[in-house]
Formats: structure tokens, sequence, C-alpha cells
């Protein structure tokens, strides 16, 4: 019983000591040289303190859509692609179908400008 | 045509409609990024808009073919019956209605013409899931798909600040009120062990299902309905989605979504919690009569005409749930009746408002109106026409309407809940005349200076279209409401209850 968890024992350790063992690392080994900027903290880019009521790019809305078309899409193929064989032709128009609706997504996204970069 | 779900195949002709209605959307969707020009200008807005129109014809014969079709037992997660494809009806109806009075306001706004009207059918297309739901998961799917195309609509004016509080407001509590929803098909899940409606009305009816979880999932399931119709107290989004939204979004909403929302309901509770009636009579009873008298009495103190109309909207859900208490052959089949005619009125209604506020935002004050009744003799005269219906005048279709349903409360021995439907229905009045009096006694406050009021042809044909439907219904009423009836064959099994009750 306790043997077939020994595994996930195994793999929650190796990640803890993979944690710590990261950060203990570049605390002790990486060069020291601080500016303001590397001194706040990470917040994916954005000045973490200051009026929230900041202007940002529409782009970053564009990127985060698109992402979600993408992401739903490998969500829902990973599955079904394990299984494919055995499914048979039922799932497989079924995805067809699936992945022609995202395409008329990404088509018309495009069409309509939100591809472009500048 | 005999359909029995044994193949994939049977739901492809089962979903005809709500199929074409999913692809066309993606045709205007596509047709408005067309090569890059802007589809915000006046004929080509116009055109995607009749395009969509096209879509919604097809779709109406798909509908229409489906009457042909037989549908054997109920173990398909969608149901061929008539209730579906009557409620459909009035779907298609809210469509046609909804998109005639958009055409001129789309291109004045500049708003995006081919993301509109695609919003539009596939909204559509989700309340056709919602009514033809014969599972608790399927009217879920539909909900979200008809809610999240209308929060959009609801905002899709981007350069009024108001439309853009619509939109979040609706969204916010929409999603509040769906989680709910969600939670209470999951103890329902719980409770009955499928999500299956005719499964679980056995469980419920046979007393397998646990108490005390069942009742709370129709408590939970009740106010996501409650939520999505706007019965007081949980009507606090609508007055305020409906006056910021743009105002053919609004016509489209307060008819097309509130009918789907009230066919889920009422598949939902007559046919599956049909079981459990005393557990949810009660505050079905109180639900009704609060939003009844409620919405009422706020409503005469409006001096917005879009604001006012979104109290009458309310009010109307609240005479519909009577119908749902009442949980009867002859309720369900007047709610039916009664959605389609509130469809057609209340779209008409707001298709004056459109043209007088000069299909923007703008003359949207009871003052607004005072003179249209010497300068625009006709519209004033079809405006009149359409209060008089929703508030229930003889000779209307608003009148037939209310007194079949009165009809069938009086069926069910609810004797408090007619005569406060009677009562409320006797104070709306005083707000919908009010309105009258304003567009025919009362002289602008400028002197009389001559409204310019711009119709096109597409608010043209929807302004009669509406007018021949109330006319018509309000005095031959006979074979719409046989079809209505027939529709709701099967539905309304819990009504004899009542007689124990009392």
């Amino acid at each position: 019983m306790s043997g077939a968890y020994a595994p996930l024992l195994m793999l929650f350790g190796l990640s803890v000591v993979n944690a710590i063992g990261m950060m203990v690392a570049s605390h002790v080994l990486n060069p020291r040289r601080p500016t303001p900027e590397k001194e706040m903290p990470y917040e994916s880019g954005m000045t973490p303190i200051g009026d929230t009521r900041v202007r940002f790019s529409v782009k970053f809305y564009m990127v985060a859509i698109s992402f979600i078309v993408f992401d739903l899409e490998t969500i829902y193929l990973v599955p079904w692609a394990v299984e494919m064989r055995r499914l048979g032709w039922g799932p497989f128009l079924a995805m067809v179908l699936f992945v022609a609706v995202l395409a008329v997504g990404l088509w018309y996204e495009w069409k309509k400008g939100g591809l472009e970069w500048d | 045509m005999v359909i029995d779900f044994s193949s994939n195949l049977d739901y492809v002709r089962a979903l005809l409609p709500e199929i074409i209605l999913c692809v066309w959307g993606m045709v205007v969707l596509m047709a408005g990024v067309w090569r890059g020009e802007s589809s915000e200008e006046g004929p080509r807005a116009e055109g995607l808009g009749w395009l969509a129109l096209v879509g919604v014809a097809f779709a109406a014969v798909a509908n229409g073919w489906l009457h042909g079709v037989r549908e054997v037992g109920t173990d398909g997660m969608i149901a061929v019956d008539g209730f579906r494809l009557f409620s459909n009806w009035i779907f298609l109806t809210a469509a046609l209605l909804g998109m005639l009075v958009s055409f001129a306001y789309v291109y004045r706004q500049r708003l995006q013409a081919g993301e509109y009207y695609a919003l539009m059918l596939f909204s559509v297309a989700g309340m056709m899931f919602m009514a033809g739901a014969r599972n608790l998961i399927v009217v879920f799917l539909g909900l979200e798909v008809m809610s999240i195309a209308v929060y959009a609509l609801s905002a899709f004016n981007r350069r009024d600040r108001r439309s853009a509080e619509a939109g979040l407001k609706y969204f916010i509590l929409g999603a509040f009120s769906t989680g709910f929803f969600l939670y209470g098909i999951a103890l329902t899940y719980g409770a009955t062990g499928s999500t299956h409606l005719p499964t679980i009305a056995l469980a419920v009816s046979n007393g397998t299902a646990h108490g005390a979880l069942l009742l709370f999932g129709v408590a939970l399931m009740g106010v996501g309905f409650a939520f999505k119709v706007s019965a007081v107290p949980f009507h606090m989004w609508a007055p305020d989605v409906y006056e910021g939204a743009p105002s053919p979004v609004t016509a489209f909403m307060s008819a097309g979504v509130k009918a789907a929302a009230f066919a889920a309901f009422f598949r939902v509770f007559l046919v599956s919690f049909q079981g459990a009636y005393e557990s949810w009579y009660g505050v079905m009873w109180w639900l009704s009569a609060t939003t009844m008298v409620g919405a009422n009495l706020i409503a005469l103190v409006q001096t917005n005409v879009k604001r006012m109309l979104a109290y009458s909207s309310i009010a109307h859900g609240g005479y519909l749930l009577v119908a749902i208490t009442a949980a009867n052959q002859a309720s369900a089949g007047a709610a039916l009746f009664y959605l389609l005619v509130y469809t057609v009125m209340n779209i008409s209604a707001f298709a004056v408002v459109i043209a007088v506020s000069n299909h923007g935002e703008e003359r949207l004050e009871f003052e607004d109106y005072a003179g249209l009744g010497r300068n625009q003799p006709g519209l004033a005269l079809l405006l009149t026409l359409f209060l008089l219906s929703l508030a229930g005048f003889p000779g209307t279709g608003g009148f037939m309407a209310k007194f079949q349903l009165l009809l069938g409360a009086m069926d069910a021995q609810l004797w408090v809940l007619s005569v406060i439907l009677v009562l409320s229905t006797v104070v709306s009045y005083a707000y919908y005349l009010r309105l009258a009096w304003y567009t025919w006694m009362r002289d602008p406050a400028d002197g009389g200076s001559p409204l310019p009021v711009y119709l096109p042809i597409g608010m043209r044909l929807a302004l009669v279209v509406g007018a021949a439907v109330v006319i018509w219904l309000g005095l031959f009423p006979g074979s719409v409401l046989d079809l209505a009836r027939a529709s709701a064959a099967g539905l309304g099994v819990a009504g004899p209850m009542v007689e124990i009750l009392h």
C-alpha cells in the first residue's frame, strides 16, 4: 500500500529540494549589481506600486484573447488525440468541426487586424 | 420523419435551427470584416442586417420543418416537442423585430454591424438551446451562450459610458446568478443522480430523491431563474441595464432573453420538479406577488421612458410567474401565448422609442414626447396602441394574453394572486397612459417645434408587423391560442395538486 505512493513522495521531495536549491544557489552564486528596477517586486512587468488607473496597450488584451483560443484548442485536442484510434470517425468529425469553428475565430481576428502588432 | 436519438445524425436533424443560426452568425461575422472595409458605413451596415435576417428566415424554415418530425421517447438531451418549437417561434419573432429596429440605430451610432448582428444570431441560438433542453447541462449551456452574447450586446456602444456601465453590471450580476444556477444543478444532481429532466422528475415524484439536497437545489435554481427573468427582489440589475444598453438591444433582450428564461423555467419546474410542487409553490406565489406589486409601483414614478418600460418588463415577468405558480395545463399554454404577445408588443413599443430618440440615446424623457401626437400622429397612434396592449386594454393582444393567464390562475384556484394580478394591472394603466397623455395632450415646452422623426424601411416594417400582430391577436386569438395550448401539452401536470393543498 505505502509502496505505491513512494514515487509520489520522491517527486514531492525532489521538487522541494529543487525549489530551495535554486533559490539558495542563485543567492550564493549570482553577481550583485542592484538597480532600483531590479529591487522592485516582480509583477509581470508592471510597476507594482502606484495609481491603478494606468493606460496600457490594448495589445495585452489581444494576446490574452488569442491565448485563450489556442489554449482551449490544446486542452480539448490532447485528450482526444491520446484516444483517437479507439474513438473512431464520429469524434474525429466533431474535432474537425471544433477546430473549424476556432479557425473562423482566428480568421476573424486576422481580418479585424488583431494580429498586427504596430 | 421519426427521431429517437439512436444515432448522432438525429441530433443534427433535431438541432437544425440552432445549427443554422450558429453557422449564419459566423457568416455574418466574416462578412462584417470582409476586405477590411469598415462595417460602420450606412448601406453596408444595413446590408449586413438584411443578411442576418436571411439567416433568421432559414432558421424559421428549419423550425417549420421540425413540426413535421415526430420524436420517440424522451432520451435525447434536446426535446423535439411543441413547447420547444413554439418557443423557437417566439425567439425568431424577437430576432426579426429586434433586427428590423436596429438598422438605422446601428449605422447612426456607428456600431460595428457584423459583430452586432452575429451576436444577436448567437444569442437566439442560445435561447433555443434553453427552451429545447431536456438536460440541465444543456439548459446551462444555452443560458451561457445566450447571456454572453447579450452581455457583449448591452455594452456594444463603446462610445457611451452608460452602455459600458450596463454591460459591466449585467455581466457581474449575471455571472453571479449563473453561479447560483450551476450550484443548484449540482445539488439536484446530488439529490437525484441525474441531470436528465425526465429522470429527475421520476426520482422526485417517487421519493427516491434526497429531500434536503433537492430542496436546496430547487431553491438555488429558482434564484438563478428569478435573476434571469428579473423577478423582484432579484431585479436590481434590470432597470440600469435596460436604461444603459443601446435601445434596440434593450428591446431585443427584454423580450427574447425573458422568453428564453421563462421557457427553461417552465420546463425545469413543471416537468422535473413537479413532484416537489408543495415545496416551491409558496415561494413562487410570493415571488409573483412582490414582482407584480413592486415593479408596477416603482414604474409609476419613472420619468425616463426606457426606465419605465424596464419596470413594465419586470411587471410582465410577475404576471408570467403567476402561470408558474398555477402550474397547470391552462397556465402553461397561456404563458406561451403571453410570451409571444409580450415579445411583439414590447419590441414594437421600443421601436417607437427608438424612432423618437432619433436612433440614438436622445429624447428619452416623458417631456420629450409632448407634441408627438400633433407632429407625428401616425407614430403616436402606434405608440398608444402598443402601450394599451402592454397595459392589457380589451381589443388588443395584451388583453387576450392576460385574460388567458387569469383563467389559468383561476383554474388553479389562486384567488388572491388573481386579484393582485388584476389590481396591479389597473395600477399599470396609470404609467402607460401617462406617456400617452404626454404624447396627445401636452404641448412641447419650447413652443411646438416639430420633432424630426426618421423612419427607415426596417423600422416601418417592424411597426406595421407589430401593430398587425397586436390587433390580430387581440381580435382573433383563436388559432394561435390553440397552437399555444397544444404546444404546452404534457407540461403542467403539477396543477391538480393545488386542489389537495386548499
